[in-house]
């Protein structure tokens, strides 16, 4: 009795300091990914958010669930609300059977501007409570378009422990070799389902083809969309380039405040010389009270990334709208309708 | 003499579309199921409009059930309406669904207590509606017929005089429809497990494969009917003859001017997007560059 007592508590011990396995494939099921479609197409041109549920198994993340949120006002006692209503839904889901395990979040956006700090906020919020947590973006104008929109995402580890010491210097960035590109992972996503729905959806697919086309893809204007686009990614620049100001500026009063430092520091040298030539004791080569010599703290790089990352996006999805659009118009006139 | 009275249904209610979500939610809570119940039932949620009930969500509501009685439990079922009614306050009660082929006995007391429900649950928004009593969807997860079959049914009060006798449920139209969101994930849906999501190009491929496949339909049909195998069909014909004069009428130069136009402002985008991609790059490098001093 005392051997496998202390042999499991051997074993607890260990097995708490077993590293997890990196995430590797976000599984979801058909029903989270209709029913996040489902209410994100609903409220757009709103984002909303809403719960994710399921497993954590390995290197799989499994979502087999997920519940929306209601919008919320900007109010304090609405607070409590909130927190209510998520615990009274996962006790209801709980009693049919439903995983009950929180392991992230989704979220609907306008044109892929997603980066923003909250994103990372919420991530460290979740991150305290949760060993595992993915977010789910999905983007309901660009589903429209053709393809299903979604993402899952999640911070890196070396972000994240940057993030913790609330440390964005430059010097500590080289250090780790992050670049903006190293703030957001992408995780690929695999949908699965159970046997059942299968046969149910291969059973009832409708007779007639007709039906079954889907011409919006087809659309060639894209006009419209592509102009927001370029609307978002035109603000983006401005950021970009007003962050880029701030930074020039902290280098131009570093090394203004270093010219003063040598300024002062040989008038000190040459005091000195002449103090020692009348034998007196030499002052201190460094004056800490002296304005000069505080040091200028050095804008924080975070936004700047959050920014890149947004551009980049923006770039991508431009991108990928044109040729596409070129594509599709090589073709048909390569068969002359 | 006692007569049978038939009462029909107070609206106009004519039939009921199915959102896939509720399709999907229904399964899983049905594979999901504790061990001893033989099957699943749950609220609809949705919306009435034109006599055409819009089934867009549902949960499921524990129940116990021996040989002859049923036990719904109401508390649970409340609770999650007044949930979901706080995310979407539109989706309003609209009916019941089991797992299961057919009616069955006790189906007719929950129908009650549905109907219940509803009255008690009516509001400004439904009495603009003029209520319309609960659908009762079946759906039989088991096949019985060796063919999957998703029933919905309308209760009608079958009354001899004053006392009635016995509830009969008529089935209604029910029709399965998709938004094009979802109808693009459809294929995806159908299989058990999909490697990746397929991205932009590979969907306009199948979405262009489509395409011609129905054009080349359409052509063969044509060809048929020319060649007297198949009896024309005057509607048929009427509606190609629509389709092709709508295509727009424009001279070779004037399409090909604006086609040249298109494609070149494309062009111009993508060079703008790499534009702003190598900028981005060396900006990063100026920021994380090594201090000068």
């Amino acid at each position: 009795m005392a051997n496998t007592m202390a042999r499991s508590f051997l074993q607890a011990v260990s097995s708490s300091e077993e590293i997890a396995p990196p995430l590797r494939v976000v599984q979801m099921e058909g029903l989270a990914v209709l029913k996040i479609i489902k209410h994100c197409n609903e409220f757009s041109p709103a984002l909303v958010t809403g719960q994710l549920l399921g497993l954590d198994v390995g290197s799989v993340l499994e979502v087999t669930n997920c519940f929306p949120f209601p919008i919320r006002e900007e109010d304090e006692e609405i607070e409590a609300d909130g927190a209510n209503y998520q615990l009274e839904m996962m006790r209801c889901l709980r009693e049919v059977n439903v995983d009950n395990n929180t392991i992230g979040w989704y979220q609907s956006t306008l044109l892929g501007s997603f980066q923003t700090v909250e994103l990372i906020e919420t991530f460290m919020n979740y991150q305290e409570n949760i060993r595992r947590c993915v977010c789910i973006i999905y983007d309901p104008s660009r589903s429209s378009q053709g393809a299903l929109a979604l993402k899952a995402l999640k911070l890196t580890d070396p972000f994240m422990d940057l993030h913790r010491k609330n440390n964005f210097t430059g010097e500590k960035l080289r250090e780790k070799k992050l670049s903006w590109v190293d703030i957001f992972e992408e995780i690929p996503i695999k949908i699965s389902n159970s046997a059942l729905i299968s046969a149910f959806m291969t059973e009832l697919e409708p007779e007639s083809p007709v039906a079954q086309c889907d011409y919006d893809r087809l659309k060639l204007s894209t006009a419209p969309y592509m102009e927001r686009n370029l609307e978002f990614l035109i603000d983006c620049m401005e950021d970009l380039s007003s962050e880029q100001n701030k930074f020039q500026y902290y280098y131009r009063s570093l090394s203004r405040q270093q010219a003063q430092q040598q300024a002062w520091l040989q008038k000190r040298r040459v005091e000195n010389m002449a103090r020692k030539a009348a034998g007196e004791e030499p002052l201190p080569e460094e004056d800490p009270s002296n304005s000069i010599f505080k040091p200028i703290p050095e804008p924080s790089h975070l936004d700047s990334y959050l920014i890149t990352n947004q551009t980049s996006n923006y770039c991508n999805q431009i991108n990928g709208y044109a040729s596409s659009t070129n594509n599709m118009s090589l073709v048909l006139l390569s068969t002359s309708v | 003499m006692a007569v049978l009275q038939f009462f029909p249904p107070s609206s106009p209610v004519v039939s009921a579309r199915l959102h896939p979500v509720v399709l999907f939610s229904i399964c899983d809570c049905y594979v999901r199921r504790p061990d001893q119940a033989d099957r699943v039932i749950g609220t609809l949620l949705g919306t009435v409009s034109g006599g055409v009930v819009e089934i867009k969500n549902s949960y499921a509501v524990p129940h116990n059930e021996s040989a002859d009685q049923v036990a719904l439990d109401v508390e649970y079922h409340r609770n999650m309406y007044m949930s979901h009614l706080k995310v979407n306050p539109k989706e309003v009660l609209v009916g019941w669904y089991s797992t299961g082929f057919g009616v069955s006995g006790g189906s007719a007391l929950i129908h009650d207590f549905y109907v219940k429900e509803l009255k008690d649950s009516t509001k400004d928004i439904r009495e603009a509606q003029n209520s319309v009593p609960p659908v009762h969807l079946t759906v039989d997860t088991v096949f019985s017929n060796g063919e999957a079959s998703i029933k919905a049914y309308m209760s009608v009060n079958l009354s001899l005089g004053d006392r009635s006798l016995a509830a009969q449920f008529q089935e209604i139209p029910l029709d399965l429809r998709m938004i094009e969101a979802e109808r693009v994930g459809f294929d995806i849906l159908k299989k058990t497990a999909v490697d990746k999501l397929p991205n932009d190009l590979e969907g306009m491929e199948a979405s262009m494969e489509r395409l011609y496949a129905l054009i080349d339909d359409a052509y063969k049909y044509v060809d048929d009917v020319v060649e007297g195998r198949v009896n024309p069909d005057n509607d048929i014909g009427r509606f190609l003859s629509d389709t092709l004069a709508s295509v727009p009428k424009m001279s070779p130069i004037a399409f090909d001017k604006v086609f040249n136009d298109r494609v070149q402002d494309n062009l111009a985008l993508v060079y703008l997007s790499s534009l702003i991609r190598a900028q981005l790059g060396i900006a990063e490098k100026l920021n994380t560059a090594a201090q000068v001093l």
